[in-house]
């Protein structure tokens, strides 16, 4: 009997340490593509050029590098590399959440809505803001506006019914096809180049990043993911049915609007400056989800992790592949996280979800 | 401590379905619900755990459970409902694990550990535990929530029809490991159930509701009996005694209800 009790006990540790050692992986992994991805390029620069910039910009008295290679090292791909990472971070947690709170495999921000809302703000700008008049920034706000807007748009609705999570996905879907079908007004008034500029923001791409746009973004990401993990029980909770969850003491409305909330700023905050990179939000959690189980104490993070190797992977390839020409990340993602996808989904015989 | 619950009514919208319940549960005492569909079983539990706001007073070892916080109120109560829920993705040892919810903070230490080792073990379902939650049957589920009630260590169990998907040996297994817990630990237990047989035998106290309002309250063998059963069911039974206990045989339908 004790011997069963200690077995038992001593397998849920290893299953724990086996959950830590796939983050500390992933870890490990981002940060070779990283080093990778800030090598590799168009410009041609070596491994000794491309770290000497690198060491020059940290220690700027100890290192002196070559101008040319400390530009491009410094203002264009150090930044896109980390915005990658924070990005596909963000996108896969605001995915892992929605997907918990609402109990709902196919649950994202662009099944939300939260993503159309974004592309409708940013339709508007390219359409009414002049260029001349500083497009990006109007961009920028009028997207971010737009997705805040159908967050609160999405809670209002299903407040209106009670926040169950049937009532706030339908609310969801039913904002997507609103805003799509806004935006797809808009574009069949443009002329040719808007149209074009929405196409291409459509895509989603890291082309316009830059250290400011990192600064803010990571900000928004390191003070969430820390209360969305110290709340990782809850979301456990609230996996077995809204009753059971109440019954454990989990404040359900409550915690099921803030998280909404939480991840659409989120994935907001990341959008605007990205337009919509699809498909990590969605894939990630199920990837991660398949890995190691549904905790999502480790889940969480884990998402976040597996989302940052494919987003930066997915801009790697983007850039590299048919170099000069630089694809769009949102149509490589696609590319790189099924496959990966269905493997796992392949090799996992039993119902998982 | 002891459960009190003094003229309770609740409504949907316009609809009464409570009316003017009042009921104790003693520690170590386990007291059975009964009545047909829709006589409001369901909603007295989930009225006692606050999962709806009924009007009149509920009190849990002399404290206004209204007045709890939801955490506080997790400690005290364990709740088994009637939709089998066990989580996603999960594996029987962590649906399990849910039940420490209330007790830690976000870590798991080794006496949750071993208090879920432990409770897999008394419901025979240890050989489960590191399966999938979506992979076993009905009545194994049924385990997996009882047991997780159980980690919760509660002082108060309340259960929507434990048995109501189980077949006849998983039926008995699970009653008798209600009946042991609410003796071993002295805890209450309020337990909705419709098998007549298994309440009479296993219950110490039963009630019966009607429309939404107690129809009698007492022991087994002092309220099955059948006229009772055909006022309340509207079914004609023949009631005799075997073991000590209340036999009931329902013969057939009577009467319009």
């Amino acid at each position: 009997m004790e011997d069963e009790r200690e077995k038992i006990a001593g397998r849920y540790l290893q299953m724990q340490a086996k959950r830590l050692l796939f983050v500390a992986v992933l870890a490990v992994g981002i940060i070779l593509l990283a080093v990778g991805s800030t090598i590799i390029g168009s410009a041609g620069l070596t491994v000794e050029e491309v770290c000497v910039a690198v060491l020059a910009g940290i220690l700027p008295g100890s290192f002196s590098a070559d101008p040319l290679a400390f530009t491009i090292v410094w203002d264009l791909r150090l930044h896109r590399v980390l915005f990658a990472v924070v990005a596909g971070f963000g996108l896969a947690i605001a995915g892992a959440v929605m997907q918990g709170v609402l109990r709902n495999p196919l649950a994202s921000p662009f099944t939300l809505g939260i993503a159309s809302a974004a592309t409708f703000g940013a339709a508007i700008a390219i359409i009414f803001v002049p260029t001349a008049l500083s497009g990006e920034i109007a961009l920028v706000v009028s997207a971010f506006t737009m997705s805040a807007l159908a967050a609160i748009a999405i809670y209002g609705l299903s407040r209106y019914r009670g926040v169950s999570a049937e009532s706030m996905v339908l609310a969801g879907i039913i904002l997507m096809y609103l805003f799509g079908a806004m935006t797809s007004f808009l574009q069949y008034t443009g002329t040719t180049e808007q149209l074009q500029a929405v196409v291409f923001w459509m895509f989603g791409s890291l082309q316009n990043t830059s250290w400011e746009k990192l600064a803010l973004v990571t900000l928004v990401v390191a003070v969430s993911t820390p209360l969305l993990v110290w709340r990782a029980w809850d979301l456990n909770a609230l996996g077995m049915g809204d009753q059971v969850a109440q019954s454990l003491g989990v404040k359900v409305e409550q915690t099921r609007t803030v998280h909404m909330l939480i991840a659409s700023l989120i994935t907001a905050s990341i959008i605007c400056f990205t337009g919509t990179i699809g498909f990590i939000g969605l894939v990630s959690p199920h990837i991660t989800r398949l890995a190691i189980g549904g905790d999502h104490r480790y889940l969480i993070v884990a998402s976040g992790f597996v989302g940052a190797l494919i987003l930066l992977g997915a801009d790697s390839l983007a850039r590299t592949i048919l170099a000069p020409q630089i694809i769009p990340v949102g149509i490589m993602t696609a590319f790189i996280g099924i496959p990966f996808f269905l493997y796992l989904f392949m090799r996992q015989k039993e119902e998982y979800w | 401590m002891k459960l009190e619950v003094s003229d309770l009514s609740f409504s949907y919208q316009d609809h009464r379905v409570l009316e003017g319940i009042t009921l104790e549960v003693d520690e170590g005492e386990l007291v059975g619900v009964l009545g047909p569909n829709g006589c409001g079983k369901t909603t007295l539990i989930k009225c006692i755990n606050r999962v709806l706001v009924p009007r009149g007073s509920v009190h849990f070892g002399g404290q206004d459970v209204s007045r709890m916080g939801s955490s506080e109120r997790a400690r005290l109560f364990a709740y088994v409902p009637q939709a089998l829920s066990v989580g996603m993705a999960m594996t029987v040892f962590e649906s399990v694990l849910m039940g420490r919810r209330p007790h830690v903070r976000w870590g798991v230490g080794e006496s949750d550990i071993g208090m879920v080792s432990e409770a897999l073990e008394r419901l025979k379902i240890s050989h489960l535990a590191f399966r999938k939650v979506t992979q076993i049957s009905g009545g194994e589920r049924q385990k997996v929530v009882i047991a997780r009630a159980l980690v919760q260590d509660p002082s108060l169990l309340l259960l929507d029809e434990p048995t109501s998907a189980l077949d006849l040996r998983h039926q008995l297994e699970v009653m008798q490991i209600i009946r042991s817990v609410v003796d071993q630990k002295g805890i209450g237990g309020l337990m909705a159930i419709h098998d007549l047989n298994l309440a009479a035998r296993y219950c110490d106290r039963l009630l019966v509701l009607h429309h939404g309002r107690i129809a009698g309250q007492g022991t087994p063998s002092a309220i099955l009996s059948e006229e009772l059963i055909r006022d309340v069911y509207g079914v004609s039974a023949r009631v005799g005694r075997e073991d000590g206990y209340p036999l009931i045989v329902p013969l057939e339908p009577v009467g319009n209800i």
